[in-house]
Protein backbone atom coordinates (compact mmCIF):
# COMPACT_ATOMS: atom_id res chain seq x y z
CA UNK A 1 0.00 0.00 0.00
CA UNK A 2 1.56 3.28 -1.10
CA UNK A 3 0.43 5.31 2.28
CA UNK A 4 2.12 2.61 4.76
CA UNK A 5 5.69 4.90 4.52
CA UNK A 6 3.70 7.91 4.77
CA UNK A 7 1.12 6.60 7.67
CA UNK A 8 4.56 5.39 8.79
CA UNK A 9 6.39 8.76 8.61
CA UNK A 10 3.42 10.54 10.38
CA UNK A 11 3.29 8.20 13.54
CA UNK A 12 6.96 8.60 14.21
CA UNK A 13 7.42 12.39 13.64
CA UNK A 14 4.25 12.57 16.05
CA UNK A 15 5.70 10.07 18.45
CA UNK A 16 9.74 11.84 17.86
CA UNK A 17 8.11 15.22 18.82
CA UNK A 18 6.92 13.91 22.22
CA UNK A 19 9.35 15.87 25.08
CA UNK A 20 10.30 15.11 28.68
CA UNK A 21 8.47 16.33 31.39
CA UNK A 22 11.69 16.40 33.10
CA UNK A 23 13.47 18.11 30.58
CA UNK A 24 10.79 19.54 28.19
CA UNK A 25 13.61 21.14 25.78
CA UNK A 26 14.08 17.97 24.94
CA UNK A 27 11.88 15.85 22.89
CA UNK A 28 12.35 11.64 22.84
CA UNK A 29 14.38 11.94 19.25
CA UNK A 30 16.94 14.24 21.47
CA UNK A 31 17.09 12.08 24.11
CA UNK A 32 17.42 9.18 21.96
CA UNK A 33 15.40 7.19 23.71
CA UNK A 34 12.71 6.41 20.92
CA UNK A 35 13.74 3.21 19.42
CA UNK A 36 11.72 2.07 16.94
CA UNK A 37 7.95 2.74 15.20
CA UNK A 38 6.52 0.58 13.26
CA UNK A 39 2.65 0.08 11.63
CA UNK A 40 1.29 -3.42 12.26
CA UNK A 41 -0.83 -5.51 9.79
CA UNK A 42 -3.46 -4.93 11.99
CA UNK A 43 -3.05 -1.02 11.53
CA UNK A 44 -1.89 -0.85 15.29
CA UNK A 45 0.91 1.92 15.83
CA UNK A 46 3.55 -0.36 17.88
CA UNK A 47 6.39 2.49 19.43
CA UNK A 48 9.17 0.93 21.68
CA UNK A 49 10.92 3.30 23.71
CA UNK A 50 13.52 2.94 26.21
CA UNK A 51 13.83 3.90 29.68
CA UNK A 52 17.07 5.88 30.80
CA UNK A 53 17.26 4.81 34.27
CA UNK A 54 15.72 1.49 35.32
CA UNK A 55 13.36 3.99 37.90
CA UNK A 56 12.78 6.82 35.63
CA UNK A 57 9.72 8.31 37.07
CA UNK A 58 9.10 10.27 34.06
CA UNK A 59 8.83 7.15 31.72
CA UNK A 60 4.95 6.41 32.56
CA UNK A 61 4.21 10.06 31.50
CA UNK A 62 6.41 9.88 28.56
CA UNK A 63 4.17 6.62 27.07
CA UNK A 64 1.11 8.50 27.96
CA UNK A 65 2.53 11.36 26.31
CA UNK A 66 3.27 9.44 22.94
CA UNK A 67 -0.02 7.58 23.03
CA UNK A 68 -1.85 10.65 23.34
CA UNK A 69 0.47 12.10 20.55
CA UNK A 70 0.16 9.36 17.82
CA UNK A 71 -3.58 9.11 18.42
CA UNK A 72 -4.12 12.93 17.75
CA UNK A 73 -2.10 12.20 14.53
CA UNK A 74 -5.02 10.36 13.34
CA UNK A 75 -3.95 6.55 14.37
CA UNK A 76 -6.62 4.72 16.26
CA UNK A 77 -4.75 1.57 17.84
CA UNK A 78 -1.62 2.83 19.54
CA UNK A 79 0.71 0.70 21.48
CA UNK A 80 3.64 1.97 23.40
CA UNK A 81 6.34 -0.72 23.82
CA UNK A 82 9.88 -0.86 25.99
CA UNK A 83 12.56 -1.76 24.64
CA UNK A 84 15.15 -3.11 27.59
CA UNK A 85 17.83 -4.07 25.35
CA UNK A 86 20.57 -2.35 24.60
CA UNK A 87 20.33 -0.14 27.32
CA UNK A 88 20.31 3.48 27.02
CA UNK A 89 23.55 5.20 26.92
CA UNK A 90 23.77 8.96 27.67
CA UNK A 91 25.76 8.86 23.89
CA UNK A 92 22.35 8.36 22.23
CA UNK A 93 21.73 12.02 22.84
CA UNK A 94 21.82 13.52 19.39
CA UNK A 95 24.01 17.04 18.80
CA UNK A 96 21.01 18.59 18.47
CA UNK A 97 20.07 17.30 22.15
CA UNK A 98 23.41 18.63 23.38
CA UNK A 99 22.74 22.08 21.65
CA UNK A 100 19.57 22.49 23.55
CA UNK A 101 20.92 21.55 26.80
CA UNK A 102 23.67 24.03 26.60
CA UNK A 103 21.57 26.69 25.99
CA UNK A 104 19.33 26.03 28.72
CA UNK A 105 21.84 26.03 30.84
CA UNK A 106 22.41 22.21 31.49
CA UNK A 107 25.93 21.11 31.16
CA UNK A 108 25.53 18.52 28.19
CA UNK A 109 27.27 14.53 29.20
CA UNK A 110 30.52 13.86 28.01
CA UNK A 111 31.62 10.13 26.83
CA UNK A 112 30.27 7.47 28.33
CA UNK A 113 32.55 4.69 30.51
CA UNK A 114 33.42 1.77 28.23
CA UNK A 115 31.17 -0.85 29.03
CA UNK A 116 33.59 -4.08 30.08
CA UNK A 117 32.57 -7.48 29.42
CA UNK A 118 33.57 -8.49 32.61
CA UNK A 119 33.99 -7.40 36.45
CA UNK A 120 33.22 -3.23 36.56
CA UNK A 121 36.92 -1.89 37.91
CA UNK A 122 37.27 0.04 41.09
CA UNK A 123 38.77 3.40 40.97
CA UNK A 124 39.40 5.18 44.10
CA UNK A 125 39.82 8.80 42.45
CA UNK A 126 37.28 10.81 40.93
CA UNK A 127 37.75 9.98 37.23
CA UNK A 128 34.49 11.36 35.79
CA UNK A 129 34.87 14.48 33.16
CA UNK A 130 34.71 18.02 34.63
CA UNK A 131 32.12 19.65 32.57
CA UNK A 132 32.50 23.13 31.02
CA UNK A 133 29.96 25.87 32.85
CA UNK A 134 27.15 26.12 30.18
CA UNK A 135 26.95 29.56 31.37
CA UNK A 136 30.41 31.13 31.12
CA UNK A 137 32.37 28.48 29.66
CA UNK A 138 35.11 28.40 32.38
CA UNK A 139 36.58 25.00 33.17
CA UNK A 140 36.83 25.70 36.49
CA UNK A 141 34.08 23.67 38.06
CA UNK A 142 33.71 21.14 40.82
CA UNK A 143 31.07 18.38 41.56
CA UNK A 144 28.70 19.46 44.28
CA UNK A 145 26.56 16.28 43.95
CA UNK A 146 26.96 13.18 41.57
CA UNK A 147 23.15 13.02 42.02
CA UNK A 148 20.63 15.60 41.17
CA UNK A 149 16.93 16.90 40.90
CA UNK A 150 16.31 13.60 38.74
CA UNK A 151 18.04 10.34 38.13
CA UNK A 152 20.55 11.53 34.44
CA UNK A 153 21.61 14.78 36.27
CA UNK A 154 24.49 15.45 38.98
CA UNK A 155 24.84 18.87 40.52
CA UNK A 156 28.09 20.89 39.69
CA UNK A 157 29.23 24.77 40.50
CA UNK A 158 31.43 26.99 38.17
CA UNK A 159 34.22 28.54 40.32
CA UNK A 160 34.70 31.30 38.00
CA UNK A 161 31.28 32.92 38.07
CA UNK A 162 29.91 30.88 41.14
CA UNK A 163 26.88 29.56 39.51
CA UNK A 164 25.28 26.07 40.34
CA UNK A 165 24.18 23.87 37.01
CA UNK A 166 22.98 20.59 36.30
CA UNK A 167 24.98 18.13 33.92
CA UNK A 168 23.57 15.21 32.22
CA UNK A 169 25.64 12.57 33.95
CA UNK A 170 27.70 9.77 31.53
CA UNK A 171 26.23 6.65 31.56
CA UNK B 1 -5.94 21.27 29.53
CA UNK B 2 -7.70 24.80 30.14
CA UNK B 3 -5.46 27.57 30.75
CA UNK B 4 -8.56 29.36 33.16
CA UNK B 5 -6.47 27.82 36.32
CA UNK B 6 -4.04 24.78 37.24
CA UNK B 7 -7.36 23.12 39.36
CA UNK B 8 -9.87 23.24 35.94
CA UNK B 9 -7.13 21.07 34.54
CA UNK B 10 -6.69 18.55 36.89
CA UNK B 11 -10.07 17.92 37.46
CA UNK B 12 -10.56 17.38 33.23
CA UNK B 13 -12.11 14.17 31.61
CA UNK B 14 -9.08 12.59 29.78
CA UNK B 15 -9.38 10.00 27.39
CA UNK B 16 -6.61 7.92 27.28
CA UNK B 17 -5.07 8.59 31.24
CA UNK B 18 -5.64 9.89 34.41
CA UNK B 19 -3.87 12.89 35.92
CA UNK B 20 -0.49 11.64 36.44
CA UNK B 21 -0.93 12.98 39.99
CA UNK B 22 -3.15 9.64 39.94
CA UNK B 23 -1.04 7.62 37.70
CA UNK B 24 -0.50 7.01 34.24
CA UNK B 25 -2.33 4.07 34.01
CA UNK B 26 0.67 2.28 32.67
CA UNK B 27 1.75 -0.15 34.64
CA UNK B 28 3.34 -2.83 33.65
CA UNK B 29 7.22 -2.13 33.62
CA UNK B 30 7.41 -4.97 30.79
CA UNK B 31 4.88 -4.03 28.72
CA UNK B 32 5.75 -5.22 24.68
CA UNK B 33 8.66 -6.80 25.96
CA UNK B 34 8.71 -10.78 24.62
CA UNK B 35 8.82 -12.56 27.88
CA UNK B 36 8.85 -16.19 26.51
CA UNK B 37 10.69 -18.19 28.52
CA UNK B 38 14.38 -19.71 27.83
CA UNK B 39 14.31 -23.51 26.81
CA UNK B 40 14.59 -26.16 29.92
CA UNK B 41 13.45 -23.61 32.37
CA UNK B 42 10.96 -23.74 35.30
CA UNK B 43 8.91 -20.93 35.79
CA UNK B 44 8.24 -21.37 39.26
CA UNK B 45 11.60 -21.24 40.10
CA UNK B 46 12.71 -18.50 37.68
CA UNK B 47 10.04 -16.56 39.41
CA UNK B 48 11.79 -17.33 43.29
CA UNK B 49 14.97 -16.18 42.07
CA UNK B 50 13.61 -13.18 39.96
CA UNK B 51 12.21 -12.12 43.64
CA UNK B 52 15.05 -12.52 45.54
CA UNK B 53 16.88 -9.86 43.27
CA UNK B 54 13.91 -7.94 43.42
CA UNK B 55 13.46 -8.21 46.95
CA UNK B 56 16.64 -7.11 47.76
CA UNK B 57 16.50 -4.26 45.90
CA UNK B 58 12.92 -3.03 47.01
CA UNK B 59 13.82 -3.36 50.80
CA UNK B 60 17.06 -1.99 50.50
CA UNK B 61 15.51 1.47 48.69
CA UNK B 62 13.05 1.41 51.74
CA UNK B 63 15.82 1.75 54.28
CA UNK B 64 17.61 4.15 52.24
CA UNK B 65 14.88 6.30 51.68
CA UNK B 66 14.54 6.48 55.70
CA UNK B 67 17.63 9.34 55.05
CA UNK B 68 15.46 11.71 52.94
CA UNK B 69 14.76 14.62 55.56
CA UNK B 70 17.41 13.33 57.75
CA UNK B 71 21.26 13.18 55.97
CA UNK B 72 23.54 15.25 57.19
CA UNK B 73 23.43 17.46 54.11
CA UNK B 74 20.74 17.73 51.14
CA UNK B 75 22.91 16.66 48.75
CA UNK B 76 23.07 13.31 50.44
CA UNK B 77 19.67 12.90 50.92
CA UNK B 78 19.41 13.52 47.30
CA UNK B 79 22.25 10.90 46.41
CA UNK B 80 20.57 8.70 49.05
CA UNK B 81 16.87 8.77 47.05
CA UNK B 82 18.49 9.01 43.62
CA UNK B 83 20.46 5.73 44.70
CA UNK B 84 17.00 3.87 46.28
CA UNK B 85 14.78 5.24 43.56
CA UNK B 86 17.36 3.13 40.87
CA UNK B 87 16.59 0.16 42.80
CA UNK B 88 12.85 0.83 43.19
CA UNK B 89 13.00 0.91 39.00
CA UNK B 90 15.31 -2.21 39.18
CA UNK B 91 13.04 -4.00 41.79
CA UNK B 92 9.52 -3.20 39.47
CA UNK B 93 11.39 -5.50 36.40
CA UNK B 94 12.11 -8.17 38.36
CA UNK B 95 8.94 -8.09 40.35
CA UNK B 96 7.50 -7.52 37.21
CA UNK B 97 9.41 -10.87 35.31
CA UNK B 98 8.37 -12.69 38.29
CA UNK B 99 4.88 -12.50 38.16
CA UNK B 100 4.90 -13.09 34.80
CA UNK B 101 7.32 -16.19 35.25
CA UNK B 102 5.36 -17.99 37.67
CA UNK B 103 1.85 -17.75 35.75
CA UNK B 104 -0.37 -15.62 38.47
CA UNK B 105 0.07 -13.00 36.47
CA UNK B 106 0.60 -10.48 39.87
CA UNK B 107 1.74 -7.06 39.32
CA UNK B 108 4.34 -5.30 41.25
CA UNK B 109 1.87 -3.91 43.39
CA UNK B 110 1.00 -7.60 44.75
CA UNK B 111 4.36 -7.83 45.63
CA UNK B 112 4.93 -5.10 47.50
CA UNK B 113 2.02 -3.61 48.64
CA UNK B 114 0.25 -7.66 49.44
CA UNK B 115 2.84 -9.86 50.66
CA UNK B 116 3.76 -10.18 54.53
CA UNK B 117 7.20 -9.85 55.41
CA UNK B 118 7.50 -13.43 55.96
CA UNK B 119 7.26 -13.85 52.30
CA UNK B 120 10.07 -11.74 51.43
CA UNK B 121 13.33 -13.52 49.92
CA UNK B 122 16.01 -10.56 50.72
CA UNK B 123 19.38 -11.16 52.15
CA UNK B 124 19.07 -9.84 55.88
CA UNK B 125 21.68 -6.87 55.05
CA UNK B 126 19.46 -5.04 52.87
CA UNK B 127 16.60 -4.69 55.63
CA UNK B 128 19.72 -3.63 58.33
CA UNK B 129 19.01 -1.20 60.80
CA UNK B 130 19.97 2.34 59.32
CA UNK B 131 22.48 2.80 62.09
CA UNK B 132 24.26 6.45 61.96
CA UNK B 133 25.76 7.57 58.42
CA UNK B 134 28.96 5.75 58.40
CA UNK B 135 26.91 2.13 59.30
CA UNK B 136 24.72 3.59 55.97
CA UNK B 137 28.03 4.13 54.22
CA UNK B 138 29.52 0.57 54.97
CA UNK B 139 26.38 -1.34 54.15
CA UNK B 140 25.75 0.66 50.97
CA UNK B 141 29.52 -0.31 50.04
CA UNK B 142 28.85 -4.04 50.47
CA UNK B 143 25.42 -4.28 49.31
CA UNK B 144 26.51 -2.04 45.88
CA UNK B 145 30.14 -3.59 45.16
CA UNK B 146 28.01 -7.25 45.98
CA UNK B 147 24.98 -6.27 43.75
CA UNK B 148 27.64 -5.10 40.83
CA UNK B 149 29.12 -8.12 41.22
CA UNK B 150 26.44 -10.20 40.40
CA UNK B 151 24.35 -8.07 37.68
CA UNK B 152 27.36 -7.82 36.00
CA UNK B 153 27.71 -11.94 35.44
CA UNK B 154 24.00 -12.13 35.17
CA UNK B 155 24.32 -9.39 32.17
CA UNK B 156 25.28 -12.71 30.33
CA UNK B 157 22.27 -14.42 31.53
CA UNK B 158 20.49 -17.36 28.84
CA UNK B 159 17.21 -15.29 29.56
CA UNK B 160 17.09 -12.45 26.97
CA UNK B 161 14.65 -10.41 29.97
CA UNK B 162 17.14 -10.66 33.04
CA UNK B 163 20.00 -10.26 30.78
CA UNK B 164 18.72 -6.95 30.24
CA UNK B 165 17.57 -5.87 33.35
CA UNK B 166 20.87 -6.72 34.72
CA UNK B 167 23.19 -4.96 31.57
CA UNK B 168 21.37 -2.13 32.69
CA UNK B 169 21.57 -2.00 36.40
CA UNK B 170 25.20 -2.76 36.14
CA UNK B 171 25.40 0.74 34.70
CA UNK B 172 23.61 2.34 37.62
CA UNK B 173 25.20 0.21 40.21
CA UNK B 174 28.76 1.41 39.26
CA UNK B 175 27.67 4.81 40.59
CA UNK B 176 26.35 3.63 43.48
CA UNK B 177 29.14 1.71 44.47
CA UNK B 178 31.24 5.00 43.49
CA UNK B 179 29.02 7.28 46.08
CA UNK B 180 29.81 4.51 48.68
CA UNK B 181 33.49 4.70 47.99
CA UNK B 182 33.88 8.41 48.01
CA UNK B 183 32.32 8.31 51.38
CA UNK B 184 34.01 5.38 52.62
CA UNK B 185 37.45 7.04 51.67
CA UNK B 186 35.99 10.59 53.20
CA UNK B 187 35.14 9.29 56.47
CA UNK B 188 37.55 6.85 57.41
CA UNK B 189 40.67 8.67 56.34
CA UNK B 190 39.03 11.65 57.79
CA UNK B 191 39.27 13.15 61.26
CA UNK B 192 39.79 10.82 64.78
CA UNK B 193 36.20 10.51 65.18
CA UNK B 194 34.88 10.23 62.01
CA UNK B 195 37.87 7.37 61.53
CA UNK B 196 36.42 5.65 64.92
CA UNK B 197 32.83 5.77 64.12
CA UNK B 198 33.89 4.01 60.44
CA UNK B 199 35.62 1.39 62.52
CA UNK B 200 32.41 0.68 64.29
CA UNK B 201 30.56 0.44 61.45
CA UNK B 202 32.73 -2.05 59.28
CA UNK B 203 32.72 -4.42 62.89
CA UNK B 204 28.49 -4.24 62.80
CA UNK B 205 28.22 -4.67 58.95
CA UNK B 206 30.87 -7.72 58.66
CA UNK B 207 28.94 -10.56 59.69
CA UNK B 208 25.90 -9.93 57.91
CA UNK B 209 28.00 -9.98 54.84
CA UNK B 210 27.74 -13.74 55.05
CA UNK B 211 24.68 -14.15 53.63
CA UNK B 212 25.85 -12.27 50.83
CA UNK B 213 27.79 -15.29 49.69
CA UNK B 214 25.18 -18.16 50.78
CA UNK B 215 23.98 -20.29 47.75
CA UNK B 216 20.20 -20.80 48.01
CA UNK B 217 19.08 -24.31 46.29
CA UNK B 218 17.22 -21.42 43.85
CA UNK B 219 20.33 -19.71 42.96
CA UNK B 220 21.86 -23.05 42.73
CA UNK B 221 19.70 -24.55 40.04
CA UNK B 222 19.12 -21.63 38.16
CA UNK B 223 23.11 -20.56 37.94
CA UNK B 224 23.32 -24.59 36.59
CA UNK B 225 21.23 -23.52 33.99
CA UNK B 226 22.97 -20.57 32.99
CA UNK B 227 20.32 -18.62 33.80
CA UNK B 228 21.32 -16.86 37.47
CA UNK B 229 24.16 -15.92 39.58
CA UNK B 230 25.63 -18.31 42.32
CA UNK B 231 26.46 -16.11 44.77
CA UNK B 232 29.39 -18.39 46.06
CA UNK B 233 31.25 -18.00 43.35
CA UNK B 234 31.05 -13.74 44.10
CA UNK B 235 32.82 -14.18 47.54
CA UNK B 236 37.24 -13.11 46.11
CA UNK B 237 35.95 -10.42 43.73
CA UNK B 238 33.53 -8.97 46.28
CA UNK B 239 36.02 -9.21 48.84
CA UNK B 240 39.30 -7.89 46.83
CA UNK B 241 37.48 -5.20 45.89
CA UNK B 242 36.30 -4.02 49.75
CA UNK B 243 39.87 -4.58 50.64
CA UNK B 244 40.90 -2.25 48.50
CA UNK B 245 38.86 0.48 49.67
CA UNK B 246 38.97 0.02 53.00
CA UNK B 247 42.78 -0.10 52.73
CA UNK B 248 42.56 3.09 50.70
CA UNK B 249 40.26 4.44 53.77
CA UNK B 250 43.42 3.63 56.49
CA UNK B 251 40.39 1.05 57.80
CA UNK B 252 41.47 -2.05 58.47
CA UNK B 253 39.86 -5.48 56.86
CA UNK B 254 38.52 -7.79 58.81
CA UNK B 255 40.46 -11.02 58.29
CA UNK B 256 37.99 -14.03 58.73
CA UNK B 257 35.06 -13.88 56.29
CA UNK B 258 32.12 -14.76 58.11
CA UNK B 259 30.19 -17.85 57.67
CA UNK B 260 28.04 -17.70 54.21
CA UNK B 261 24.63 -18.75 56.27
CA UNK B 262 21.13 -18.25 54.87
CA UNK B 263 19.00 -16.46 57.12
CA UNK B 264 16.50 -13.53 54.79
CA UNK B 265 16.89 -15.85 51.37
CA UNK B 266 15.35 -18.25 53.26
CA UNK B 267 12.65 -16.11 54.65
CA UNK B 268 14.49 -16.36 58.00
CA UNK B 269 13.87 -12.37 58.98
CA UNK B 270 15.32 -10.27 61.64
CA UNK B 271 13.00 -8.31 63.70
CA UNK B 272 14.07 -5.03 61.30
CA UNK B 273 12.28 -6.12 58.12
CA UNK B 274 8.81 -6.36 59.58
CA UNK B 275 8.00 -2.28 60.85
CA UNK B 276 10.18 -1.84 57.24
CA UNK B 277 7.58 -3.78 55.27
CA UNK B 278 4.25 -2.48 57.16
CA UNK B 279 6.21 1.25 56.72
CA UNK B 280 6.30 0.56 52.93
CA UNK B 281 2.50 -0.68 52.86
CA UNK B 282 1.18 1.88 55.03
CA UNK B 283 -0.79 4.18 52.51
CA UNK B 284 -1.46 1.04 49.84
CA UNK B 285 -3.08 -0.70 52.68
CA UNK B 286 -5.18 2.20 53.97
CA UNK B 287 -6.34 2.51 50.52
CA UNK B 288 -6.87 -0.72 48.44
CA UNK B 289 -8.79 0.97 46.11
CA UNK B 290 -6.87 3.58 45.04
CA UNK B 291 -4.72 3.80 41.72
CA UNK B 292 -1.55 5.09 41.80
Amino acid sequence: MVSTLTDHDRARTAAAAVTDPELPMLTLQDLGILRQVRIEQDGTVAVWITPTYSGCPALAEMRADVDRAVRAAGFEQVEVRTALSPAWSSDWITEQGRRKLAEHGISPPGQAPARPNGPVPLTLLPTRTVPCCPLCGSAETEELSRFGATSCKALHRCRSCLEPFEHVKEI
Amino acid sequence: MSGENIFTGMVEEHESDQRWAFGTGFTDALAGVDTTLPEGVDGGALAQYCQMLGDDALVQAQRLSQWVTDAPELEEEVALANIALDLIGQARLLLARAGQADGTGRDEDAFAYRRAAAQFRNVRLAAAPRGDFARAIVTLLALSSWRLALMSRLSRSRDPVLAAIAAKAVNELAYHREYAVSWALRLGDGTEYSHERMVEAVARVWPDTGELFATHPVEARMAELGVGVDPGSLSTEVHDVLAQVLGAATLETPTALPEPVLAGRSGDHGPELAPLVHQMQEVARAHPEATW
